[in-house]
């Protein structure tokens, strides 16, 4: 007797704690392989690049970093590049400097995320992620120094920061780069050879390095598959140029990889964490910019190597006080491309862990 | 990062095809539409041009017409330029789609298509994408208030 099977259609999400905000996976499955897969979004769409069409360029800082929540540093760097870019703004050195720092900090902090909810997803429920949460809390505690918040900074203005770090502050992350490396060991002896982790990680969710190219991924995706390409060291922004790191990256591209690529980018941070700390020289954090900025006509595309991929901003002004298009490149809505090819072939059990592995944030990926 | 002066990669893109280049500048060039798939695959099989990797595509309204930018690299030259195309008509605005030379196209047209109302032609799976199925109107255009 010939058994008969027909493919079936399961939804994944929106509301589901793995899918790391509202995303759907409309999956169809043969047994409990994965045949297709259709990713759904638009749940966390607000529409900023619309809204930022009718605000002053400073104004849309704060839009910024309700982008990528868990790396708002970083979203408002590349904005600020971009107008800089756009108004031939110069920058004091110090200034600089305190960006590296911030944007470091920020990639620390979004990989611990990154990684601790990868093992969650994994099934190590909750025990990595607290762990990680701790070295989160002494980052965030940073930035509450710098600015007064802890998630939303809008820290960074056109021209410089908005204002000097406290007194406090530099003691304070002096300690810090101090300490994390050993915490990062910490996390290497609990989960590089962990066997659960090996096996339910290890070959699966491949990406290959040409797919990885030609489907625009970018980031910890596009390294452990085997690119060495990095935008900090491609085309440096900022000061990038003066320090000294390694592009970590992987060989297969699997989830282990990425998984391997974040962790080895941690300890290249405070690397370059301890180089800035070091050479941080004295003077003001900003230069001298009219309130109201109004940049002459014309476009500008600014990139910077964010912690989820390329993030990078596309300006066109009309030499009026807002800008007339405001686009987001947003990394992770361009790695979720790739997400399909990865699934294809594997069980049901491992989409989760394929999915956490790319690390995305909606709030980026619908806008 | 080299930046590839536009002007220089007009003059090489006339060559090999005559008229298919509107304007040119140091940081861009603008591709008749109806050159665009050819001039895109000229830019990403030459040798000593390999752009292999698509970093972003978007749009501009300017009510005249819809500009479309492309922005192109070479992971393995480590150089980039900038490809525009015009499009014109607002009630039924299309382009060629990209995606069959560099799949990364593929959500970015789809969202062009979703918050522009440009339709790529070509494209394997076009629909809306951030806002749902039967919304009214093209939010990121500029009569769209």
């Amino acid at each position: 007797m010939v058994i008969k099977t027909e493919p079936f259609v399961v939804n994944f999400g929106p509301a589901h704690p793995s899918t790391h905000g509202v995303f759907r996976m409309r999956m169809t499955l043969d047994g409990e392989v994965i045949v297709d897969m259709e990713p759904v979004f638009g749940y966390l769409h607000r529409g900023i690049e619309k809204l930022a069409e009718e605000r002053t360029y400073t104004g849309c800082i704060p839009l910024t970093d309700r982008l990528d929540y868990l790396a708002s540093m970083s979203n408002n760097l590349a904005y600020v590049l971009a107008v800089e870019k756009l108004a031939g703004i110069p920058v004091p050195e110090r200034a600089e400097y305190i960006r590296v720092i911030m944007a470091e900090l920020q990639r620390i902090a979004s990989h611990l995320i990154a990684v601790g909810a990868f093992l969650n997803d994994c099934g190590a429920f909750m025990t990595p992620i607290v762990y990680m949460i701790r070295e989160r809390e002494k980052i965030l505690d940073l930035f509450e120094m710098a600015c007064g918040q802890r998630l939303t900074y809008n820290y960074m203005r056109v021209g410089g920061v908005s204002q000097d770090v406290p007194e406090e502050f530099l003691p304070a992350l002096g300690k810090f780069v101090k300490v994390m490396p050993g915490w990062i060991d910490e996390y290497d002896r609990l989960l590089k050879e962990n066997e659960i982790l090996l096996a339910r990680a290890k070959g699966v969710g491949i990406l290959p390095k040409e797919l990885a190219i030609n489907i625009s991924a970018s980031g910890p995706v596009l390294r452990a598959s085997g690119v060495k390409w990095d935008i900090r060291r491609a085309d440096p922004y900022s000061i990038y140029d003066r320090f000294e790191f390694d592009i970590p990256i992987g060989s297969v591209g699997d989830c282990y990889d990425r998984y391997r690529v974040r962790v080895e980018e941690m300890r290249q941070s405070v690397r370059i964490l301890k180089q800035a700390l070091k050479d941080l020289p004295e003077g003001k954090v900003r230069s001298d910019v009219p309130h109201l900025i109004r940049p002459p006509v014309g476009e500008a595309y600014a990139h910077i190597e964010a912690p989820r991929g390329e993030l990078g901003f596309y300006l066109v002004a009309d030499n009026s006080i807002a800008p007339y298009r405001f686009h987001v490149r947003a990394p992770t809505l361009i790695n979720l491309t790739a997400l399909r090819e990865m699934m294809v072939g594997w069980k049901i059990a491992d989409a989760i862990i394929i999915f956490g592995s790319i690390d995305i944030c909606m709030a980026e990926v619908d806008r | 990062m080299t930046v590839l002066s536009g002007k220089e990669i007009a003059h090489q893109i006339e060559k090999k095809f005559p008229k298919s280049i509107i304007e040119s500048s140091p940081q861009s060039l603008v591709v008749d539409r109806e050159f665009l798939l050819p001039v895109a695959t000229y830019l990403k099989t030459t040798p000593g041009l390999d752009f292999d990797y698509l970093t972003a595509i978007t749009a501009v309204d300017f009510l005249d017409y819809f500009e479309v930018i492309y922005q192109l690299t070479s992971l393995r030259r480590n150089h980039s330029l900038v490809v525009k195309t015009r499009c014109y008509g607002r009630d039924n605005p299309s382009l060629p789609s990209v995606v069959k030379l560099w799949r990364g196209a593929d959500f970015q047209e789809r969202e062009i298509y979703d918050l522009f109302g440009i339709t790529f032609e070509g494209h394997p799976n076009l629909k809306r994408i951030v806002l749902w199925e039967g919304f009214q109107g093209y939010p990121l255009r500029k009569d769209y208030l």
